[in-house]
């Protein structure tokens, strides 16, 4: 083997990279890697979530580990294991920061460099899965994992929008950005697709409806499902809680648990 | 394709003293500039920046400016109606696309040829089409510049605060949503206004609460754990300058490219969006007569 390569880096022991992108902010693609990472794990596999949001990274709180700081070991940086059994392990600038509210205002050179870091210096072991968590857009941050990810060969992106057309607008050019760096889309996710009254069951759709499972037809790209907006899951996002454990019934769960089903599907030994 | 003037697009380093020049000498003939902020995305940045211009474009006889510098997720020309519109360019520089004849607008997406184009740039090409948009664009004479921005504390704000600094910039209006996980990044970008001397105008609490159109009772759809922009606003002294509900007809307008305001007058929301305007045009007012004061 050559003194560098794929199959002696930190990533070895990754059987498969996925990333979750949006052209578009506010989307929920932090929500959607951190369901996934809990619906995998229930599903026995083991899981890790990179953060590369640097100015904004949402990971940490998700899990209730905001507090945490990263150790260094002889293979580099060891990730922050989340969860009551410690099965998720976590990379974010957010556990770098010395202060919560410190702004990271960094042009793009230094951005690269730490996801450059990100990729290739933290000891994850093995992980069946590692979900990489993205900003919004198509610059630095997007640019410099895709190239960093490269050698690893990853899996593809999820792209999540919300249904509205501003939203589905942005997400085209997202999937313009896939193209032309040779990013395979696992499919899209619609997200905040309706929303069921608790007082009343009746659906109201805040931000329009259907227009992701258009722009997954047109673009001739899987659809993953709608997630319906669901008080319980923002409210466990917020806590640091572990939705898929603990609200079973509540509205969002069957579409977060198709999509990691799905994505289950598309890696199992059986299907090539 | 793309931007016209690409080879123009130089390395994004802090104006040198002929472009800052050049740069106060164009904006010299703008009054008042207003930076829409967030550190978080989604939190409906784009819609306050259209609405917050076509409200102040309702007086005609002030002349308002829309200036996108979200390059990688332009949503303004699609919520001002302006969706395939293109950018002419005459003697005296860029023309704005206008909504209205006193309602100018400029942004990246009436640069490119398909909505699939996908702007894949590094900071330093970004940071040259901002700097473009500042320079080149006549805008004539403007009481309003809003400046609608994309989330996060990056190149795209470091160089419109380097390059306004030429010019006066009345303050920022930073949005968010309630829950925590808002307005933990949303803290991190008024640290950054407070690190660049950005006065900051205030807060804008939107998607605060939503209203079932059928059995009226309220649903915190992004609940507020840690006290929302109240509690934070309160905790830096800075000022609320109003919560928005939910109304899936805001959503339905910015598709549409219609004013809310004018569409749904009747709406909780529009009142809201009134006051929140009122307050940042008394604020400028105010900014105003304090200069001429100094003058």
């Amino acid at each position: 083997l050559p003194l560098w390569s794929a199959e002696r880096s930190n990533l070895a022991g990754v059987q498969h990279v996925l990333l979750v992108l949006s052209g578009k902010g506010g989307v929920g693609k932090s929500t959607v890697a951190t369901e996934l990472a809990l619906a995998l794990r229930v599903a026995g596999k083991r899981v890790g979530i990179l953060d590369v949001d640097l100015c904004g990274p949402s990971i940490p709180r998700m899990f209730r580990v905001q507090e945490s700081a990263v150790h260094q070991c002889d293979s580099g940086w060891v990730p922050v294991f989340a969860h009551q059994d410690k099965s998720i392990s976590l990379m974010s600038i957010g556990f770098l920061l010395e202060k919560p509210d410190d702004a990271v205002v960094w042009r793009g050179p230094k951005k690269n460099a730490l996801i450059k870091q990100f990729v290739s210096d933290v000891a994850w072991g093995e992980l069946d899965f590692l979900i990489v968590d993205t900003p919004p857009g198509t610059s630095d941050e997007h640019i410099s994992t895709v190239e960093a990810l490269r050698p690893h060969k990853p899996l593809g992106a999820i792209l999540v929008t919300t249904p509205q057309a501003v939203s589905v607008g942005d997400v085209r050019r997202e999937l313009t950005f896939c193209k032309k760096t040779g990013l395979r889309v696992l499919g899209i996710v619609e997200n905040m697709s309706g929303f069921v009254c608790p007082h009343c069951s009746e659906c109201t759709n805040i931000f329009s409806k259907g227009g992701g499972e258009e722009l997954a037809k047109h673009a001739g790209v899987p659809f993953l499902g709608s997630v319906p907006l669901d008080p319980q899951l923002s409210q466990s996002l917020e806590d640091g809680r572990d939705f898929i454990q603990e609200f079973p019934k509540s509205s969002a769960f069957p579409a977060l648990a198709h999509i990691a089903q799905q994505i289950l599907d598309g890696t199992s030994p059986r299907s090539s | 394709q793309g931007c016209p003037n690409q080879r123009l697009c130089a390395a994004g380093a802090a104006p040198d003293p002929a472009e800052a020049a050049e740069l106060r000498t164009r904006l010299r003939s703008v009054k008042h500039t207003v930076l829409v902020l967030s550190g978080k995305g989604g939190v409906g940045k784009s819609t306050f920046s259209a609405l917050l211009a076509r409200g102040l474009a309702a007086r005609d006889d002030k002349q308002v400016a829309l200036l996108d510098i979200d390059i990688c997720g332009p949503s303004v020309p699609r919520m001002m109606g302006l969706e395939g519109e293109q950018v002419h360019q005459s003697g005296s520089g860029w023309s704005p696309v206008y909504v209205e004849e006193n309602l100018g607008v400029m942004s990246v997406g009436f640069l490119l040829s398909s909505p699939d184009d996908a702007v894949i740039w590094r900071g330093p090409k970004k940071n040259g089409l901002i700097k473009q948009f500042l320079r080149d664009v006549d805008w004539g004479e403007v009481d309003y510049l809003i400046i609608d921005t994309p989330p996060g504390t990056s190149d795209e704000h470091l160089s419109i605060v380097q390059y306004l600094s030429a010019a006066h910039v009345d303050g920022a209006v930073i949005i968010t949503t309630p829950q925590e996980v808002s307005l933990q990044d949303v803290r991190k970008e008024i640290n950054f206004c407070r690190k660049v001397k950005l006065p900051i105008i205030g807060v804008v609490e939107n998607m605060s609460g939503f209203i079932c159109p059928k059995c009226k009772n309220e649903s915190q759809i992004f609940p507020p754990t840690t006290g929302g922009a109240e509690k934070m606003c309160q905790n830096l002294n800075i000022s609320l300058l109003g919560k928005v509900p939910l109304d899936p007809q805001i959503g339905k307008s910015c598709d549409k490219g219609q004013s809310f305001l004018a569409e749904v007058p009747e709406s909780p929301a529009t009142s809201s969006y009134l006051s929140i305007i009122q307050r940042i045009q008394e604020y400028c007012d105010l900014q105003h007569s304090q200069e001429e004061k100094i003058i």
